[in-house]
């Protein structure tokens, strides 16, 4: 089946021809399969905010294309805001971005931008706030009475509430205490296993990259250092150790065993699997 | 296209034209302004010009960033321009047109009206170019000292123009920021007629005067913590002193505005 996003060596260069001028994204390619939870990480200033906002059409790039279900989106320029309905992208700190005098409202936003109205606008409202857990009876509130972790909500209901082929989460739990944080991560797992919509979710935390994707692109200094399965980029976490990235707890002690001397496989990434492993190993009777 | 605004942004560096007192390049602009409102003939606006074009080529400040803040007064050059060229009765037209006539005096009005205003935006750009609003605002505060006698709050004005200042460029990363997210939910700013353009301006501009107003709170805040209380008893780090180069500054901009004056007595 065809990938439902194609990056073809894609590059964005800022502030051509001043001496500002430098490259935040740079010959970049990959694909993203229908269904897929893709984890993108990175440092600060890797170019992943660079990178995301090119494939819903915001920025524009300086060479290379995207293509969404194997069209380029800048084919016609004048509709690229179709472009944006179907790839919703939920911004850092999407909070400070409401501004209506009701959550209902706000989450209308985008789905009357699209020219939805009356039943069919309702149904994507509701099912949207019902999708990130806010309740009926606060659909009537103004969103700034409502705490930092439900105004968020408000704002992923209102990417939601157009209903996007592609959802794309810029560190969408950055900020939130570890409920809350916990809480937002299961709707949002909820949402892809329910709908089977594509997700990209932009992080600095490996675990909750590590628990979610499918498959992880990791990005370094404007180019794509590694992309494969978890399992796969985590086999070379000392490669992500020296590129000044994290790697999921579990990771690390795995490998702090097998540099004790187990033989332990280093690529696992969650309790379950290391615990199989050592657990493997006792059988086996191995000195521990 | 936010980016694009220059308003006094600074250019850091290291000339004389940079070194100078703050307090001094105020005057010197004050003078400047003096000087151009006197002048009236070919001779003094040459003069003047070439002040101001020794000073930009003390202060390596590039000519092209010195034209490109002319681009938000563009308008009004353009508009006083017109008026004058067609509005100034004279004795003698070079131009008539219907009812449009250009008169010799419109002519030679419109020229220097519009170079009157260039030369002003162009040589109180170049105080804003080489000196940092922190020490622009300390000098203006330093200046206006004497007005605290008569219990006008020069401290809390310097102070508020400052952090004013201070908060332009954030205020514009963010503005970026909002419009962003608000055009991925399908906000368009671009089409529509006025009354349209002005209502997809309120999901901009309700965020960003909350966000504005939290900033304002956070930095009160902060300020408290720091124990802020006003500029009473207040010490500097930077005390500001006037050099030997201040000095000739000031006299040689004084002799300038001085000679323009008289200069234009005679209608030169």
């Amino acid at each position: 089946m065809e990938p439902i996003l194609q990056i073809k060596h894609l590059t964005h260069t800022y502030g051509i021809g001043t001496p500002f001028q430098r490259s935040a994204v740079e010959d970049v390619s990959f694909d993203v399969r229908e269904g897929e939870f893709l984890g993108i990480i990175g440092h600060t200033g890797s170019g992943k905010s660079t990178l995301i906002q090119h494939l819903n059409g915001l920025l524009r790039p300086t060479s290379g294309q995207v293509l969404l279900a194997g069209k380029d989106i800048w084919a016609e320029p004048k509709k690229i805001r179709d472009v944006r309905f179907r790839v919703g992208l939920v911004f850092q700190y999407p909070e400070y971005q409401l501004f209506e005098e009701t959550v209902y409202k706000d989450i209308a936003f985008g789905p009357t931008n699209m020219g939805r109205t009356g039943a069919e606008l309702d149904r994507c409202v509701r099912e949207a706030a019902r999708l990130v857990g806010i309740r009926d009876d606060q659909l009537d509130k103004s969103p700034f009475e409502l705490s930092g972790g439900q105004k968020r909500r408000v704002a992923l209901a209102g990417v939601l509430a157009m209903e996007p082929d592609v959802l794309i989460l810029d560190e969408p739990t950055a900020g939130l205490d570890p409920a809350g944080r916990e809480n937002l991560m299961a709707n949002i797992r909820d949402y892809h296993r329910n709908k089977q919509k594509t997700i990209l979710l932009v992080s600095h935390s490996m675990d909750e990259i590590a628990r979610n994707a499918d498959r992880i692109l990791v990005l370094k200094g404007s180019h794509i250092l590694m992309s494969g399965a978890p399992g796969e980029v985590f086999a070379r976490g000392a490669e992500l150790l020296a590129a000044g990235l994290d790697v999921p707890q579990i990771t690390r002690i795995a490998m702090a065993l097998k540099a004790r001397g187990l033989p332990i496989d280093p690529a696992v990434y969650t309790v379950e699997a290391l615990e199989r492993q050592l657990l493997a190993l006792r059988k086996g009777g191995a000195a521990c | 296209m936010l980016k694009d605004i220059t308003l006094g942004q600074y250019f850091p560096g290291n000339t004389i034209a940079h070194r100078l007192d703050p307090r001094t390049k105020i005057l010197l602009v004050v003078l400047y302004i003096v000087a151009l409102f006197c002048a009236k003939g070919i001779v003094t606006y040459a003069l003047l010009a070439a002040c101001l074009a020794i000073c930009v080529r003390i202060s390596h400040v590039g000519l092209r960033q010195l034209v490109r803040g002319l681009k938000p007064v563009l308008f009004i050059m353009i508009f006083t321009g017109i008026l004058n060229l067609f509005f100034t009765p004279g004795t003698r037209y070079v131009v008539e047109w219907g009812f449009l006539r250009i008169s010799d005096t419109g002519l030679y009005n419109a020229v220097f009206m519009v170079l009157r205003i260039m030369l002003l935006i162009m040589g109180t750009f170049l105080m804003t170019y080489t000196t940092s609003p922190i020490s622009l605002t300390d000098g203006l505060e330093r200046l206006l000292n004497w007005m605290k006698r008569f219990r006008v709050p020069v401290h809390e004005l310097a102070m508020m123009m400052s952090i004013a200042l201070r908060f332009i460029p954030t205020l514009i990363e963010e503005t970026d920021k909002i419009m962003s997210a608000q055009k991925a939910r399908g906000a368009d700013f671009e089409s529509g007629n006025l009354v349209q353009k002005a209502k997809a301006m309120i999901p901009i501009l309700v965020p960003l005067f909350i966000s504005a107003f939290r900033r304002a709170d956070e930095l009160a805040t902060a300020m408290e913590c720091r124990c802020y209380h006003g500029g009473e008893g207040r010490t500097r780090l930077h005390v500001l002193r006037y050099a030997p180069r201040d000095i000739i500054a000031l006299c040689l901009g004084g002799a300038i505005t001085v000679g323009v004056v008289v200069l234009s007595r005679f209608g030169l």
